[in-house]
């Protein structure tokens, strides 16, 4: 995926870029306003209801007040939070340990073949999330096929609870996100310079060594970039979790869910929604500062 | 290991929907009868309607904004433009749940639009664009600057310059883009089940409440043909990306 240096590094030499005319801030207005009508407008409005009241009926009544964010920070609601967080990092974790060998191996593969590979990565990624979510569920829900296997052979007597568990919602957002951690750390081993790593052998570094002091320091922005692209995602995502783990713990982003559907409470479900955009901010902000930090 | 583990279940999906058996459990023989169900389904053939109806019109709108936005930021220098890129990148990254509720409120509290058709097409070109518009761009930093130039010399406008030369010159990223944006906007559940009315139910919204319920055969067909339609166009879109030279 890219970075924000794709978008902001325009290119070019600037010899050849001009001084935009009137015609064309014309031509370029509908982006501009689509952009702050349909991104900028709704996030000001989901922070401006987070601070309202709801009434009797659910509606949405515009008298300034904390006590949605009073109320998220309620032990209940902190617990969510920290539940959310948690699976995230979790999967963060589980995916570079998963897609870090991965990357390497693909980033070291002949050059004909890495196209190839990648695709492979990526042709899994392309299908819908939600059949790749309900796909693990065939696989282990109580009449899955893992289950089927295990009584089916006589190693089990009775099927096992494998779906709705937290393990069934860490393997899922795992399987949905591995993609975006292979590609960025991909991109930095396909940029490692040789020449290093046989300078860090012959200075007498083992293959520990040299891995634990050459190449994962080089690789880090593409650690740091697959990291921030699995965490944010999983600390947010619903639908997977559901599905996965039945809903009794829910998470932030199903409560928030709730909140503006069944729950009828928009107004808290904004201040948990904005609490959520801080992180997100706050998550941006940090690999944006670092990314200028090693330029 | 770590590609078996990442195609072994889609692959359990495709050849399981071949099975006569109404569980997953046991197979009971090859048949094509979950397929036939499917295509009498009305619920999920309408859904499928909506949802490609959808895909069409974000393609469109997304690719238009995608590529002219590219060209003009490509072309000139805009004032603000750091700020503008932050703008066009963070759709890309956002949780959607975020993107689903921002864009609920402004609908409903505030824009007073009815859920439906267009809501879900405002929404889903929101995120799609600028995956148009950041493949262009890559595409854009290769192209010699003297080309447009060498056009104009010879006598071409502006416009003429861009739609003769620049614009066949784009063509992979931007069809490449196209099919992103299409199937990006097939695929989207969470943003939709937002900003969609009971009137204009999406497939994913309902693959979702057949997925919630567990097990369903029929599910296992469409999955198999979902899967299949990714895999080619994920062939295609890549071949076209690969295409650096025109």
């Amino acid at each position: 995926m890219a970075l924000p240096s794709a978008v902001s590094n325009t290119g070019g030499s600037d010899m050849h870029r001009r001084k935009p005319g009137l015609l064309a801030w014309l031509i370029l207005l509908p982006l501009v306003a689509w952009l702050l009508l349909f991104v900028v407008a709704p996030t000001v409005m989901l922070i401006v209801v987070s601070f309202a009241e709801r009434d009797a009926l659910g509606r949405i009544v515009y008298e300034f007040n904390l006590q949605n964010y009073a109320r998220a920070f309620d032990w209940v609601w902190l617990k969510v939070m920290l539940l959310s967080i948690w699976y995230a990092l979790l999967t963060t974790i589980l995916c570079m340990a998963l897609g870090y060998p991965v990357a390497y191996f693909i980033g070291r593969a002949p050059e004909r073949w890495r196209t190839t590979l990648l695709l492979l990565v990526m042709v899994p990624f392309w299908t819908s999330f939600l059949i790749r979510t309900y796909a693990w569920i065939t696989i282990l829900s109580k009449d899955g096929l893992l289950n089927a296997l295990l009584v089916g052979s006589g190693i089990l007597t009775e099927p096992l609870a494998l779906l709705y568990t937290p393990f069934a919602i860490v393997l899922g957002l795992v399987y949905n996100f591995l993609p975006f951690m292979i590609l960025p750390i991909y991109t930095s081993v396909e940029k490692l310079d040789n020449a290093l790593i046989e300078a860090a052998y012959d200075l007498g570094a083992g293959p520990v060594r040299a891995f634990s002091q050459v190449i994962i320091p080089l690789t880090r922005p593409g650690i740091a970039a697959g990291a921030m692209l699995v965490f944010i995602p999983s600390i947010a995502m619903f639908a997977i979790t559901t599905l996965m783990g039945g809903g009794s713990n829910p998470t932030i982003g199903e409560v928030i869910f709730k909140q503006f559907t069944s729950g009828r409470n928009q107004p808290f479900g904004a201040a948990l929604g904005t609490l959520l955009l801080v992180i997100f901010l706050l998550a941006l902000w940090l690999t944006n500062r670092q990314r200028e930090e090693r330029n | 290991m770590v590609f078996a583990f990442l195609y072994l279940p889609i692959a359990l999906l495709v050849v399981f929907s071949f099975n006569s058996s109404k569980l997953n459990i046991r197979w009971e023989g090859f048949s094509t009868k979950w397929y036939e169900a499917l295509l009498t389904n009305k619920v999920l053939i309408t859904a499928f309607e909506n949802s490609l109806l959808v895909a069409l019109f974000t393609t469109l709108l997304s690719t238009l904004l995608g590529t002219i936005g590219a060209w003009m930021l490509h072309r000139y220098r805009f004032p603000y433009q750091r700020a503008l890129a932050l703008l066009i990148f963070i759709p890309m990254v956002m949780p959607e749940v975020l993107m689903g509720v921002s864009l609920l409120v402004l609908f409903v509290q505030f824009l007073n639009l009815p859920l439906g058709f267009t809501t879900l097409v405002i929404s889903h070109t929101t995120f799609c664009f600028p995956f148009v518009l950041v493949g262009v761009q890559a595409r854009l930093q290769g192209l010699d600057p003297f080309l447009e130039e060498a056009a104009m010399d010879l006598g071409a406008t502006p416009l003429k310059a861009f739609w003769k030369v620049i614009l066949p010159y784009l063509m992979p990223a931007i069809v490449s883009g196209a099919l992103m944006s299409f199937t990006l906007s097939l695929d989207e559940y969470i943003v939709s089940v937002f900003t969609t009315g009971a009137q204009s139910q999406t497939l994913p919204l309902k693959v979702y409440g057949m997925a919630k319920v567990g097990l369903n055969p029929q599910l296992n067909a469409l999955s198999a043909i979902f899967i299949a339609a990714t895999v080619v166009v994920a062939i295609i879109s890549h071949t076209l990306a690969r295409r650096k030279t025109p």
